[in-house]
């Protein structure tokens, strides 16, 4: 940083060029690695796979101009389709995190001795890779040795393979996956409810309002930040669900597990070939599916900022 | 405070709930048990059908030995130690720059410049795929750590700018003002005023980034293969495929590779948990 300083030799009567505009110029230098670092990894690949899905490549050799081929391709894909039907699944289903976190914050939300330690034990699920939570949960769903047919055989139901079973496999994931985005909700409830302000329970309390009525005339607004932030991490989250497939069923079986973040990364990287164009068409599928919640969610940033 | 303080509940609920507490983390951390009782068992248990009973000998050292002195474990943990710890440094750094340009200083492109961070923050990864598994490989960084690690510091800086900005937002701007009406160069503002006081924002940023790099699965698929690159998380499916069936190592296994953010998320919880709410619940 000293390189940028001239202030070590002022020159007292005609200031330099930096000194004059240090106001305007010292964003941009604070500003211009990130910016490079962000462009060069983030923003210019973005164009550069909406440019490569329109073309036929193989990642190696010369790329063909195909115009809207891929895309028409996928049309007619039914493994697209049943990609698209799962992440739909996912997007829905994952929200039950969000109750599922509130629930479990209001429940730890005492003063009991010891408590810290179950807050931080209940959020443990979130700190553990995808990965070995895929584990965990793929020797729990095991079809004769896993614990959940050990538990439901004490209650005498049949024994059933949930990752063998091609409609059951996909819920099984995502039941997987709710277990740390819960924990990630209720951390953020719980935090949230810290900040709920006393005097309003209070006034609350005197006018009669309790239990459900209190929680959502009273707690539930006053937890809106909380709540925002809880919808903007699961539904990036449900979209981006990849490891937690790749790792329990890698999208089997028969393909029925597959959702767009998967299937993409088969067609343009395992064994199924090196299809990078048609790859980078459903990526940017996926993309535009992100993109109407992005700008959702810059809208209401925006609006925020306008507000103060 | 809501609920009601168990205090001020009924005795009989108040004992109800002491005892639903510890039933209910027992079954909310039941799959984690069960691996952690898996990777004590010995070989034969598994054989003999025995999962879930209790383990029939002690085999703690032996299983949790082969995994760190028979196997490619070690090295891959290394790896992520090497991929991660200059990611949190990169990604921190910079955003610490980034941060403060876009909290302090009033221009007409800030806020798009901001939306830009954010908006490349929730971008799916699936759409930066194929063009940047071809950077890496045009730059010769195919399959090494630095590869993965400028990717990461990359992708990272767009979240970290979004928490330190609004960090830095918060500051007292009065600050900033007095020391420029002292004649403090801006960088030494930058320096010896804001740097001190965003401590603890630089803390919880970087046991997150701790926590989400290491954790990573998708990037170090994509950009690294075989024990000389990859970390942790992709080096325990080959693990896997080499101790096949054997779930006592794989457990063994897996619950070493979740350690490290395990360790600091329990040793840096306040700061973790200021990271997780972006600094916007507080």
């Amino acid at each position: 940083m000293t390189a940028l300083d001239p202030t070590n030799t002022p020159a007292p009567s005609q200031r330099s060029w930096y000194k004059r505009n240090e106001i305007a110029v010292t964003p941009w230098l604070f500003l211009a690695p990130a910016i490079l670092f962000f462009a060069f990894y983030v923003i210019w690949p973005i164009y550069q796979s909406i440019a490569i899905s329109f073309y036929d490549w193989d990642g190696l050799g010369d790329a063909t101009f195909v115009g809207m081929a891929n895309y028409a391709e996928l049309m007619e894909d039914s493994a697209f389709e049943v990609s698209l039907w799962n992440n739909l699944k996912w997007l829905l289903l994952y929200l039950l995190a969000i109750p599922g976190g509130l629930f479990i914050a209001l429940f730890l939300n005492q003063t009991v001795t010891g408590i810290r330690i179950y807050k931080s034990l209940f959020f443990f699920p979130f700190v553990l890779s995808q990965v070995v939570v895929g584990l965990v949960f793929s020797w729990f769903y095991l079809p004769n040795e896993g614990l959940l047919n050990g538990v439901l055989g004490l209650v005498g139901l049949g024994p059933v393979n949930v990752l063998g079973d091609p409609t059951l496999a996909t819920y099984g994931i995502i039941a997987a996956g709710l277990w740390p985005q819960t924990a990630y909700c209720m951390i953020l409830y719980l935090t949230g409810l810290n900040a709920v302000d006393p005097e309003q329970i209070e006034a609350g309390r005197l006018d009669g309002a309790k239990g459900w009525r209190m929680l959502w005339f009273i707690i539930i607004p006053q937890l809106k930040p909380a709540t925002f932030i809880a919808f903007v991490v699961t539904i990036i989250g449900a979209l981006r669900s990849f490891d937690l497939i790749s790792i329990m069923t890698n999208g089997g079986p028969f393909g029925q597990t597959r959702v767009l973040s998967f299937y993409m990364f088969e067609k343009a990287l395992s064994e199924y070939g090196f299809r990078m164009g048609y790859g980078a068409a459903i990526a940017v599928i996926l993309f535009l599916i992100m993109l109407i919640f992005i700008a959702y969610f810059l809208w209401s940033m925006w609006r925020e900022e306008k507000g103060r | 405070m809501f609920p009601t303080p168990i205090e001020k509940t009924p005795r009989s609920w108040q004992l109800t709930y002491q005892s639903l507490l510890p039933i209910a983390l027992i079954m909310w951390l039941l799959p984690l048990i069960a691996v952690a009782v898996f990777s004590v068992k010995p070989a034969v248990d598994f054989t003999q059908g025995n999962y879930w009973g209790l383990p029939s000998s002690f085999e703690m050292f032996n299983n949790y030995g082969q995994v760190f002195f028979n196997s490619d474990m070690p090295r891959y943990m290394l790896n992520s130690v090497l991929i991660t710890v200059p990611t949190v440094i990169g990604a921190v750094a910079l955003s610490c720059l980034a941060g403060f340009a876009l909290g302090v200083y009033k221009f007409k492109s800030n806020i798009w410049i901001f939306f830009m961070f954010v908006a490349g923050n929730f971008v799916p990864f699936q759409i930066l795929m194929v063009p940047v598994r071809d950077l890496t490989l045009d730059m010769g960084l195919y399959n090494t750590k630095t590869g993965l690690v400028l990717f990461h510091v990359a992708f990272q800086t767009g979240f970290c700018t979004l928490f330190m900005r609004n960090f830095i937002r918060a500051l007292p701007y009065e600050l900033i003002e007095a020391a420029r009406v002292e004649g403090i160069a801006e960088w030494k503002i930058f320096w010896y005023v804001v740097i001190p006081l965003m401590k603890p924002a630089i803390a919880a940023l970087s046991v997150l980034i701790f926590t989400f790099i290491w954790n990573d699965y998708f990037w170090a698929v994509v950009l690294t293969q075989g024990p000389e690159s990859q970390p942790v998380t992709a080096g325990i499916t080959s693990f896997n495929a080499q101790f096949r069936a054997a779930y006592h190592l794989m457990s063994a296994g897996s619950i070493v590779a979740a350690l490290p953010p395990v360790l600091m998320f329990f040793l840096m919880q306040r700061h973790f948990i200021a990271g997780l709410t972006l600094g916007a619940v507080k």
